[in-house]
């Protein structure tokens, strides 16, 4: 290899319908080294990646991949150039073996019909013993636990003898043994002149690993440099970079007695240990990376999941919620993260998605007049733009459906609102919007938890941010301390420091 | 609210209504004794059993389910309810010394067996979460063995009272028909006036949606297959009643699927969420004027069933490309 670097991608800007999630950055990545990109969630590390293999297309910018300029439409393409990726989310065929899943859509033949059920079983062992890999071949996949899924997919991608293996977040789900193994198999590939492109939150990796790190910051390219001339606390100030300004409508108002006392609330692996008080008209902050266990948490309140362990009281009387009827019946509700997943019915219009948690309070038989009286009400209280209260909410916009879904729970008129990402994939308008909703409702006594991933908005809107990492609180913080800094920290660590430990 | 009156969203919203006039017309031109009254009354008491068990079975689909329970159930409960209503001198009763109770009792009995199994099988769908095809294909085959178990020949010399609803007239109009429209109207009104009809909605559209907006989900599935196998015992009695007797072999053998095949053409969606309850009349009412016509031209028997295969898969395919396109 005589040039320098191994793939330069330069001026990458990719807009989706409403959105500018990467504005010209670039990536240039040398031979034989791990390249760590960083940045906060929505940074723009993933998309990029996804331009790079052909998931998306870029809008514009240039890719030089080996010397020469390439335009993948496909992740085939991609592999067949020499570039492979380990996903974040797995994509296991689980009730196929090892070998099936690790030889997929390249499955060895012989005759040139016949699938050679034994090379493939040889190959597969030759792989896992180059790695040091004790797995089964003709396991089935969905028997490995996650931990061992991952590994295969590692293996997978390493098996393409590709020239760049990129790996968006892999220890997520590993344990420490397979973490060195993980680092083994990455000094390998340095060895073959591999370039890595490794995405990870866990500062303790990224120093131990990388070679060079780049920072991303709202899909702008922020700097690269070796990592040697780096530091932790260097690399949170780029990371961050910003000032909060008030761009966010937080208006103090008085807080309450408490309303919702959590303690020590757990749910199976994603949830372990979560404690915190909230208060009427209190707006109070989840923040956290990916998989931190906040949804989850709030899922657990809601009576989603099924709690494991903890207590939680609401008005000082100890409530045991174990479904949404019964969360509603407690006067919670829940914005869900998922809009089209668990909370919009798209086939259903606009007013029998707005009554459907209210449907209880129209007699019998049920009174159309009223339901439409309701959804008129919030239509026009929360703004949104429908052409009728009859549409089909699947052909609103994913602001005005979320302005639906707010309406929804407004009109059971509950004391606890959970909103779990309420401004994402919505327009900067309904965006600002629903913000100054929160605000209001929080003025009018409502209590509000607010999961955003968004740092400026958690830190603009909140009273106090509780900090999550990895299904435990890691630091409740109050308003008058809020920085990205502090916030960030609590949610790379390991351990809890319980600064300001719920009062 | 549009106030004008927009006729192409008119026509596409009622299509299937326009299929039927057509079909209707076409029929009446080619034997014009097709469009007499006695004819058109035979044609709904004809159709009226698989109708009511189309009223049922809706339920089911729109909720994302299916229920292949119904021909067998009906035909248990056919059986059950006839031995209660023979002759108590009859020699060849099944449940000697027993009958005849009064109708009105034995009606109550068949329904509330009918919801029983009904509520049965709509347990372990809901709980279990196994596929509601394979629940109500057992509970087909268990029916319908129950049914032989309960009586190996034929159940016959019914009251004339437990006849009435399926067999008797006022002046020249036939009670059934009666039933078939008392049924109707429940199935419309459940659906869109009360509570249960918009959850199975929302169930069927997004279950997980449905769930966190606090609707118990367990227990709607539960009386939606409750309600199918309610329809499905009226259809049993109606059928024992008009046929005068009831076989524990052939009663109801294989309704259901003729049930389906009505919901289906009449716009009820599989994938779940989309039922409109005039949808489904006119979808039986299409199948019924093809059986019924195409009798009266005296068209093989063979022919007329690919013609309805054609119609089902048709108005299927249709109704995926005019979903698609609101998309």
């Amino acid at each position: 290899m005589s040039q320098e670097y191994i793939l330069e991608m330069t001026g990458i800007t990719k807009e989706f319908p409403g959105v500018r999630a990467l504005k010209g950055v670039e990536l240039r990545v040398r031979p034989g080294t791990v390249h760590t990109l960083m940045g906060e969630n929505g940074a723009g590390k993933s998309t990029l990646m996804k331009c790079l293999i052909g998931i998306h297309a870029p809008t514009s910018g240039k890719i030089v991949f080996e010397g020469k300029e390439v335009h993948f439409r496909n992740t085939l393409e991609a592999l067949d150039a020499g570039i492979s990726m380990i996903h974040q989310e797995l994509s296991p065929v689980p009730e196929r073996s090892v070998a099936e899943n690790l030889w997929l859509g390249r499955v060895p033949l012989k005759a040139g019909i016949m699938v050679d059920h034994r090379k493939m079983q040889e190959d597969s062992l030759a792989l896992f013993r180059k790695l040091g890999l004790d797995v089964d071949p003709s396991a089935k996949m969905g028997d490995l636990s996650v931990a061992k899924m991952q590994m295969v997919e590692i293996a997978k991608a390493v098996s393409y003898d590709s020239r760049i293996v990129i790996m968006d977040e892999p220890t997520s789900a590993l344990t420490e043994t397979e973490v060195e193994h993980l680092f083994r198999i990455i000094a390998e590939l340095k060895e073959k002149k591999v370039a890595v492109i490794y995405i990870s939150h866990k500062m303790d990796e990224i120093f131990r690993i990388s070679d060079d790190i780049t920072v991303y910051r709202d899909g702008e390219f922020i700097m690269t440099d070796r990592a040697e001339n780096l530091d932790v606390d260097r690399l949170i100030t780029l990371m961050v970079g910003r000032e909060v300004t008030e761009m966010f409508p937080k208006v103090e108002c008085p807080i309450g007695e408490t309303v919702l006392k959590v303690e020590h609330l757990a749910s199976g692996r994603a949830v372990k240990d979560v404690s915190f008080e909230l208060h009427r008209g209190e707006i109070l902050g989840f923040a956290g990376l990916v998989g931190a266990g906040r949804t989850e948490t709030v899922e657990t309140l809601f009576g989603i999941r099924t709690k494991t362990g903890g207590k939680v009281y609401k008005d000082g009387a100890e409530i045991d919620i174990r479904s949404p009827e019964q969360a509603i019946a407690h006067k919670i509700g829940l914005l869900t993260e998922d809009r089209r997943g668990n909370g919009i019915v798209g086939l259903l219009s606009v007013r029998d998605n707005t009554v459907l948690a209210h449907l209880k309070h129209y007699g019998f038989p049920l009174s159309h007049r009223r339901m439409r009286a309701d959804t008129e009400e919030y239509v026009k209280k929360l703004n949104t733009k429908t052409p009728s209260t009859e549409t089909p909410i699947k052909n609103l916009s994913g602001g005005n459906q979320q302005k639906v879904l707010v309406g929804r729970w407004l009109l059971t008129d509950p004391d606890i609102l959970i909103v779990d990402e309420p401004t994402r994939g919505i327009d900067v308008g309904a965006k600002s919007e629903i913000h100054a909703l929160i605000t209001r409702l929080a003025g009018e006594g409502k209590a509000i938890i607010l999961i955003s991933s968004e740092m400026p908005e958690v830190m603009g809107m909140s009273d106090r941010i509780v900090v999550m990492h990895e299904g435990i609180v890691t630091g409740i913080v109050d308003r008058k301390d809020f920085s990205s800094e502090l916030i960030l920290k609590y949610a790379t660590s390991e351990e809890a420091y319980h600064a300001g430990e719920a009062r | 609210m549009n106030k004008t009156f927009d006729s192409k969203k008119f026509i596409s919203q009622n299509f299937i209504w326009v299929v039927l006039l057509i079909l209707i017309v076409v029929m009446s031109i080619a034997q014009p004794s097709f469009f007499s009254v006695t004819n058109l009354l035979t044609l709904l008491s004809g159709e009226a059993v698989k109708g009511i068990m189309a009223f049922g079975v809706m339920f089911a689909i729109l909720s994302r389910g299916i229920d292949l329970t119904i021909g067998s159930s009906a035909g248990l409960i056919a059986c059950i309810t006839a031995a209660l209503v023979q002759p108590s001198d009859y020699a060849n009763a099944v449940l000697p010394g027993v009958g005849p109770l009064p109708a009105p009792v034995v009606f109550l009995i068949g329904l509330a067996l009918g919801a029983a199994i009904g509520a049965i099988y709509g347990a372990i769908i809901a709980y279990t979460k196994i596929p509601a095809f394979i629940a109500t294909l057992g509970g087909q085959l268990i029916c319908r063995a129950a049914a032989k178990i309960f009586t190996n020949r034929p159940v016959s010399n019914l009251s004339n009272s437990f006849r009435y609803p399926g067999s008797g007239k006022i002046g020249s109009f036939p009670v059934i028909i009666l039933v078939f429209a008392i049924m109707f109207i429940l199935a419309a009104f459940l659906l869109t006036q009360t509570r249960f009809g918009k959850n199975v909605y929302a169930i069927g559209g997004n279950d997980q949606a449905a769930r966190v907006a606090g609707i118990n989900v367990e227990k709607n599935l539960i009386l939606v297959y409750t309600w199918c196998s309610v329809c499905a015992a009226v259809a049993g009695m109606l059928l024992a009643g008009r046929a005068g007797s009831a076989d524990p072999a052939n009663s109801g053998l294989n309704y259901e699927l003729d049930a389906i095949a009505a919901a289906t053409v009449g716009g009820t969606s599989h994938t779940g969420g989309i039922c409109r309850a005039s949808g489904v009349l006119a979808g039986i009412l299409i199948l019924g004027v093809i059986n019924n016509g195409l009798v009266m031209l005296k068209v093989d028997d063979n022919m007329t069933n690919i013609v309805k295969g054609l119609i089902i898969i048709g108005s299927v395919v249709l109704d995926m490309r005019k979903n698609a396109k609101r998309a």
